[in-house]
């Protein structure tokens, strides 16, 4: 087993599935010549060439449009946006052509796509591109989401996305390029709605995916010196969840907190809470609990905006509501 | 159409009815207006009566078997209609089946819907739950005392399961919820003075030969009725001695004048309403948070019958003539016997009398017939020596206990309305006035 960086696995992946089949291309800005803005497709330019790894000018409606027109035609297209705060500005190509076709063509046409690139906030980027969109992506009939927390799920969670006949948003991380982790050799291929139990636990079910599963882990290794043990459990793809191994931990601990990068109202914790509540109702010991951004945009201050993320702090306050320790 | 009978309010207070008898059996042919069973309620043994014409299609219940308030009877219908949907239920002794085959029978579907969308119907979202939200609230009716506790779902579970009663439980998490761990750590046998002593109980009955007998809807009347009344009116007692040698004298002297045959029970009903008359606060209710003093005395008489007891109104009694109220007493016995006697001439008393001279018993306490204030026990008319102008000379004397609701009336008030009741036996004259 290989330790990689993030962005190695997801290179490693799209230099895989790019080798086994040539219809793949992979559009974006900076990708070619410049070796990727955050160097994920370093080298890749070199080792397929212009006519598959293709600069765009920055225009996200224009290069999303194109890749689903190529889509339609027969190609398998990999849009890489810089960051998924740009892919608002195409997001019209996304929600209404990629997401819709295959329904509205009765079946005729599919479009199998992957769109790519980092999700959320990367630090102190202001509040035009610190947003998380899983959950905006996710409430679209005709797309899929995922969102790897480490290098491992991201290399295989790819592999299935790219090789799939319909549309498929991935997201992935500024701040978790360079992490590290073991990346099983090999062909690994992780399919959608299958979650991870990433920590076992009897007292408090965590649900985390994401950059959020790391401030999870954090809160559980402090959890466990008072005493508690939480489960962590990284659904890995967000669109279609694995509500049945959420379902199981909770009947198991009786408790659950959900964590989420994105705003609360209509927000992936909303859905969560609300499955769990009709499928785990007599097991409940305490009202679920969220710990996510508030319903504000992100701060610039660096003081701001530590307050407005996701902590272990404030994760750790909710796993004490739910276990009733305060 | 179809129509289902259920059972109906035969009486104010019955909550179930015991088949006594059925007249028809599946299949008959029945006309409106035809008495298709009798029911035995927690007063008498009542008729239902149809008000539809049909076949009787199905009957649900068997002779003996007590349906609940709008539980179901039979279905009358036309011959051969499909009435399958209406069989399925509510009704008293197929209910647990019934609902526990649903319960099967939904835990099947839910699966094979589990395979096909997993989260939610993309069309309609969550209609596949219905089924699973309307058992939860047949749950929660089956444990409605506790409703208002607050308690995790689970914690409700755990209790229900162990069979622990959520307000023995105190809860520790937030507003008093009762948690998983307030379960866990619940000491069962502390909470259960209850069950240990009967348990105690048990263990002294004789193990011997015995005789099991099944508590009869009247028992039951009697049994709840009266617990509560003794155990939720604060009773208090007076007995008055009352010298009966005028209401002797008087009673033979009307008794001469042919098809006249009055009793002492009348004379003692007659002075009883007309002093209640003048007595208002005796003749009043306990009605929770007012006292309703009643215009119009209507005095209950107790009759005791094979398996306890009824008790029979003779309605404005303070305004009946002796033979009047003799007849109506005499005519409410015959139909106590033949459990003949309609609820609604059990109903409305204001004040109640119980009898036992006839046994001899010399004085007694009665407990109050709910919604009365006050009951009068009647002993025997005993010879005894009385002190009479300074020599002893033989007498006639009855004793009368009122057990009254000393919420209702003093002891003052009691005295009062006995001290009336005794002047108008020892002149039984005054009560012509």
């Amino acid at each position: 087993m290989a330790v990689l960086q993030f962005r190695e696995a997801i290179r490693e992946a799209l230099t895989e599935e790019m080798q086994r089949d040539e219809k793949i291309i992979l559009m974006g800005e900076e990708v070619a010549e410049y070796d990727g803005a955050y160097k994920v497709t370093q080298g890749m330019y070199k080792e397929f060439g212009g006519k598959r790894i293709i600069d765009t000018p920055i225009s996200e409606l224009g290069f999303a449009g194109i890749g689903v027109g190529a889509a339609m035609n027969g190609l398998r297209p990999i849009i890489e946006f810089m960051t998924f705060n740009f892919a608002v500005v195409g997001i019209d190509q996304i929600i209404n052509n990629a997401a819709k076709l295959r329904h509205m063509s009765g079946g005729q046409i599919s479009i199998p796509i992957v769109f790519r690139g980092p999700n959320a906030s990367g630090g102190q980027l202001a509040a035009t591109h610190s947003v998380a969109y899983e959950t905006i992506y996710a409430h679209i009939p005709g797309l899929k989401v995922m969102y790897p927390s480490e290098p491992g799920d991201a290399k295989g969670m790819l592999k299935t996305a790219i090789r799939d006949n319909d549309p498929v948003i991935f997201l992935e991380s500024e701040q978790m390029y360079g992490m590290k982790g073991e990346v099983p050799d090999g062909e690994n291929l992780i399919p959608f709605g299958k979650g991870k139990i990433k920590r076992e636990g009897s007292d408090v079910t965590i649900v985390a995916h994401g950059k959020m599963y790391h401030v999870a882990k954090q809160a559980a290794e402090q959890l466990a010196k008072d005493g508690v043990e939480a489960e962590i459990i990284d659904p890995r793809t967000i669109k279609p969840l694995d509500i049945e191994m959420i379902v199981e931990s909770v009947k198991k601990t009786n408790r659950c907190v959900v964590v989420d990068e994105t705003h609360p109202f209509c927000g992936f914790s909303a859905e969560v809470g609300f499955l769990i509540q009709r499928e785990a109702f007599d097991y409940l010991d305490a009202p679920v609990q969220r710990v996510t951004i508030p319903d504000v945009p992100a701060p610039f201050a660096k003081n701001l905006l530590e307050l407005w993320l996701p902590s272990p702090k404030q994760v750790i306050e909710a796993v004490k509501t739910v276990t009733y320790r305060n | 159409m179809a129509i289902l009978i259920d059972m109906p309010k035969l009486s104010d207070t019955m909550e179930e009815g015991v088949i006594a008898k059925w007249n028809v059996k599946e299949g008959d042919q029945v006309n409106s207006g035809d008495i298709i069973a009798e029911v035995e309620t927690d007063k008498a043994t009542m008729d239902v009566e149809v008000f539809d014409s049909g076949t009787i299609l199905k009957i649900f219940a068997k002779e003996g078997e007590a349906v609940p308030l709008g539980g179901k009877m039979a279905i009358i219908g036309e011959e051969g209609e499909d009435i399958s949907s209406m069989l399925d239920g509510d009704s008293g002794s197929e209910k647990k089946e019934s609902s526990e085959k649903k319960k099967e029978e939904s835990k099947s579907e839910q699966k094979e819907d589990k395979k096909e969308s997993k989260d939610f119907d993309p069309l309609f979202g969550d209609i596949e739950k219905d089924e699973a939200s309307s058992q939860e609230k047949e749950k929660e009716e089956s444990s409605s005392d506790d409703s208002r506790l607050k308690a995790s779902p689970l914690a409700r579970k755990m209790a229900e399961k162990e069979g622990i009663k959520l307000s023995d439980v105190n809860g520790s998490g937030p507003n008093g919820r009762i948690i998983k761990r307030d379960i866990e750590q619940f000491d069962k046998s502390a909470s259960k003075p209850a069950a240990a002593s009967k348990s105690a109980d048990s263990s002294k009955v004789v193990a011997g030969a015995h005789e099991d007998t099944p508590i009869s809807q009247m028992r039951k009347a009697i049994a709840r009725r009266l617990s509560e009344s003794k155990f939720t009116n604060p009773h208090f007692y007076e007995t008055i001695d009352i010298d009966m040698k005028q209401a002797i004298a008087a009673r033979a002297q009307l008794n001469e004048l042919p098809d006249v045959k009055i009793s002492f029970n009348d004379f003692v009903v007659k002075a009883a309403a007309v002093a209640l008359s003048q007595h208002p606060k005796v003749n009043s209710s306990w009605m929770g948070d007012f006292i309703r003093q009643y215009n119009e005395v209507h005095v209950a008489v107790a009759v005791a019958v094979p398996d306890g007891l009824v008790t029979p109104v003779v309605r404005n009694a303070d305004k009946l003539g002796l033979s009047a109220i003799g007849e109506q007493v005499k005519t409410f016995a015959q139909k106590a016997k033949d459990k003949k006697l309609q609820p609604d001439e059990m109903e409305g008393s204001t004040f109640t009398i119980s009898n036992l001279g006839m046994f001899g018993i010399e004085e007694f306490t009665a407990i109050i017939n709910p919604p009365n204030a006050c009951i009068m026990a009647v002993g025997a008319i005993r010879d005894v020596p009385v002190v009479e102008n300074g020599t002893v000379v033989p007498g006639k004397r009855m004793k009368v206990t009122l057990s009254s609701d000393h919420r209702i009336v003093d002891g003052a008030s009691a005295a009062e309305f006995l001290q009336t009741f005794r002047k108008l036996l020892e002149n039984p004259m005054n009560m012509l006035l």
